[in-house]
């Protein structure tokens, strides 16, 4: 092991999980030099998940979630300081506060934010929210727990549909607007949709599908909003749930392929550069990355997924501190889960990178079920309800590229296993948020030219 | 061939205190091998965690045409496994009882701390006897609500059950299942009429639960009641007094790890887990597919008993690094103790619990003790695998 590569000096930007992971994962594996971790925020890395679940619920607070360390990363932490700058032929990254800090290899971790109710006025009215920080979910759960009249989210993905359950299950009136045909279209394509849609109603949900909200109203507070099909909705809580916006602001003209779906790197999350150069000194892990990935076609994937961020932070880590040769692949499949209504929601594979679906275990009226997605006849991912246990079986089958529709045999088999239905995956130009997966590889940003670097 | 005889010598009471070489030579056969008797063995750990999770293998022995009554959920498929064993969870976990199993931790200290009352330096115990065995079946009798006078009631019903359903080649065994039927039953009706005895006078037990379960549709039946009770009763004893013996065993057998332990206790959550994969009480566990299936290569017919060796898959070098070394300190340990997939042991939770406790509260009287007898005497079972007796001079 080439002891340089043990030593030096490496900078993380970004403080949250995919940051904190890699920065564990450096001394795991033995690096001695000089790690500093820069975050915006001003708080110890923390949990994201139950910020939309127990946080809204009241069952535990926003400034309890802290994220557990595995090991004391020995690190010097730059937290509440924004990166925004960076100079890869100096190789130092900027500060707000004017600081630069020199590194010999870069981890950009920055992750996303919630991206804000588009009219500023609007989105400034008391009592409009978004959902990503610590403070978002204090202030949103004061709110929910003065017991509003009503509720508005905006968007029916993941986050959306967890705050309109937290909603139910504290007994407040919630109405959720989504563009698309159903709650969670963009993640689990049109079948499971119609189940989402289903469950929502049946807890009490005022569900407005097809629909986008035009405006919200309010004279300070928020008061109600204006629906493009003419109706109006009166509530005093309203929370944008329109997916994420990543961090890459602070790249632009670095020359790295940073862009609105993320920075582009290689399978060993090494960065690439807007040319499609690889770098060999800043790597990408976590929210903010798009990466290739062999089962999926080698589309380059970018995972807002927990499970993500920590797989591949501890790649990028390893790979920070060893030699090419021993260097390792990010190939894990994707995973995510969500529990809302009383289910439990777990996904394996990209089910948007999908033709068709089977109800391969259960069924839709038992509320239990496993439904595999099938891409060109073999298996890409299969989400479960109420039926975790099932998913190792069903991620064999992705990693080995099994036939699609799975073979037969379960117990608990469907009837409807034998019939393959379209998947029904929507261009997400349809969705009010971003899908949480998004397959970036056929939609290129903008057109490359060449430009000979000056100075 | 002699891969096709491995059942026979691995359930050879001669190979009880060591299986270890025969499952290093099951492994080497291929993840699954075919015995004489028209079985198959899987050793390997990833096919052993595939055929886990796999839902054309069924856990019922009805698939491959054994005469039983219905089993209880330990040994049924979805979606009627899943129905059962939802219910019997309620009292015990989450989501309805959360804090069921933590709450049992006082009581399973003050117990453990009266099973160590009368250890002495410089006296013989057997860990099985004095300690490993009385735990666990006073923290499940108080769980379950069996009173714990009637232990040599159900020991006597318990030996037979657990002797009837222990893994053995194709042979005879006619009389041995008809033991354990009537075993069954008998204990069954026993713990029905205890459950009956609670009605409208309950409890804070599991047996209260199942019985004043006010809404019909979350009920169980009678025969339901009984097959569940009986499987509880036996599950949450049998096993954990081998997990607590092979502990004291295996610490005994590695004294540096003894020792590291002794001064680093915060270490022993780790240790049961490396025990669970070292020394796991169950050794196997058998399924039956449903369908035609092929594991790396080899079919095996639907209908086939197929005898998954969960010790082995917890030593194949394939999965573990140095997988026979015992290291409380292993990163990275997702063993197959506990099996996996839908029928992950249920009783996990109060397992860890005990164990932790039992190894804890012993610890400092294990300073100076050494095995009488290396290895002790065996139990017959093959399958849940543990000392008979562990002599030990304090």
């Amino acid at each position: 092991m080439p002891d340089d590569l043990m030593d030096g000096r490496i900078v993380v930007v970004g403080a949250s999980l995919a940051g904190l992971r890699a920065a564990e994962a450096l001394r795991e594996g033995g690096f001695t030099g000089s790690l500093t971790v820069v975050g915006d925020e001003p708080h110890a890395p923390y949990d994201r998940p139950p910020l939309s679940k127990q946080v809204l619920l009241g069952k535990a607070t926003a400034d309890t979630t802290e994220l557990p360390m595995r090991r004391d990363p020995d690190a010097d932490w730059r937290l509440g300081v924004r990166a925004t700058g960076l100079d890869p032929l100096a190789k130092r990254v900027v500060l707000e506060d004017g600081e630069s800090l020199p590194y010999d290899r870069l981890l950009i971790a920055t992750g996303t934010r919630a991206r804000p109710w588009p009219n500023p006025e609007e989105a400034a009215l008391d009592g409009v929210f978004t959902l990503r920080t610590r403070e978002d979910a204090a202030g949103l759960a004061e709110r929910l727990a003065a017991g509003p009249r009503r509720v508005l989210v905006i968007g029916g993905g993941f986050t959306g549909s967890e705050i309109a359950s937290a909603c139910r299950e504290m007994g407040l009136d919630v109405t959720v607007t989504e563009r698309g045909p159903a709650p969670l279209v963009g993640a689990l394509g049109g079948t499971l949709s119609k189940l989402a849609a289903v469950m929502q109603r049946n807890h009490g949900v005022d569900l407005r599908t097809g629909v986008t909200v035009t405006a919200l109203r309010g004279n300070g507070t928020f008061t109600g909003a204006e629906l493009s099909d003419g109706s109006r909705v009166d509530a005093d809580v309203c929370v944008a749930a329109l997916g994420a916006i990543r961090n890459v602001e602070w790249l632009a003209d670095t020359g790295l392929a940073a862009g609105p779906r993320g920075i582009a790197c290689d399978a060993g999350c090494r960065a690439f550069n807007m040319y499609g150069i690889v770098t060999d000194d800043i790597f990408v892990a976590g929210d903010v990355s798009r990466f290739p990935h062999p089962l999926f076609g080698y589309q380059m994937l970018s995972l807002e997924h927990w499970g993500n961020a920590v797989d591949q932070a501890e790649v990028a880590a390893h790979n920070m501190i060893n030699p090419g040769p021993l260097r390792r692949p990010h190939l894990a499949i994707p995973t995510f889960w969500s529990t809302q209504f009383g289910l439990n929601i777990k996904s394996v594979g990209v089910p948007t990178f999908s033709d068709h679906v089977v109800i391969a275990q259960g069924s839709l009226e038992a509320r239990r079920l496993a439904m595999v997605y099938g891409f060109q006849g073999r298996v890409t991912a299969a989400v479960t309800v109420d039926m975790a246990k099932s998913l190792d079986y069903y991620r064999h089958l992705i990693e080995t590229a099994a036939p699609f529709p799975p073979p037969l045999g379960a117990q608990d088999r469907a009837i409807a296993a034998d019939v393959p239905i379209p998947s029904d995956v929507p261009d997400p130009k349809g969705l009010s948020h971003g899908p949480t997966v998004a397959l970036t590889g056929y939609l290129p940003d903008r057109r490359l030219t060449v430009v000979p670097p000056t100075g | 061939m002699d891969s096709e005889t491995l059942l026979t010598r691995i359930t050879d009471y001669a190979n009880r205190p060591n299986p270890y070489p025969l499952y290093a030579e099951l492994r080497e056969a291929g993840p699954v091998v075919r015995q004489a008797d028209g079985s198959y063995l899987a050793g390997t750990y990833h096919e052993i965690a595939a055929l886990l999770h796999d839902p054309r293998m069924s856990a019922d022995p009805r698939t491959r045409g054994a005469v039983t009554h219905k089993p209880p959920f330990l040994r049924l498929d979805d979606p009627e496994h899943h129905r059962l064993r939802t219910l019997a969870m309620r009292p015990f976990g989450p989501p309805h009882s959360p804090g069921r199993v933590d709450a049992m931790r006082g009581e399973i200290d003050r117990v453990t701390k009266e099973l160590l009352g009368s250890f002495e330096a410089g006296r013989q115990i057997d860990v099985v006897d004095d300690f490993a065995y009385p735990l666990p079946v006073t923290v499940i009798c108080r769980l379950l609500g069996v009173p714990r006078e009637d232990e040599p009631l159900f020991r006597a019903w318990s030996d037979t059950i657990v002797a009837s359903a222990d893994v053995r080649p194709e042979g005879d065994s006619a009389e041995t299942d008809k033991a354990g039927d009537q075993a069954r039953t008998e204990m069954g009706l026993y713990l029905v009429n205890l459950a009956e005895q609670r009605l409208g006078r309950p409890g804070d037990d599991l047996l209260t639960a199942f019985a004043n379960e006010p809404d019909p549709a979350l009920r169980l039946t009678r025969e339901e009641l009984a097959e569940t009770a009986v499987l509880l009763l036996i599950a949450g004893h049998e096993t954990t007094v081998n997990l607590i013996t092979n502990g004291v065993l295996t610490l005994l057998r590695h004294p540096e790890h003894l020792d590291h332990l002794r001064r680093e206790p915060d270490l022993l959550p780790r240790a049961v887990e490396e025990l669970l994969r070292y020394e796991p009480p169950v050794h196997m566990r058998e399924r039956i597919p449903r369908d035609d299936i092929d594991v790396a290569g080899t079919k095996i017919p639907r209908g086939a008993s197929v005898i998954l060796v969960l010790a082995s898959g917890n030593r194949d070098p394939m999965r573990f690094h140095d997988p026979d070394r015992f290291d409380p300190t292993r990163p990275d340990n997702q063993h197959l103790g506990f099996g996996s997939g839908i029928h992950l042991c249920y009783g996990a939770p109060l397992a860890r619990i005990e164990a932790q406790a039992a190894l804890g509260a012993l610890l400092p009287h294990l300073g100076a003790a050494r095995l009488v007898q290396d290895p002790p005497p065996y139990r017959q079972n093959a399958m849940l695998r543990g000392p008979r007796h562990l002599p030990i001079h304090l």
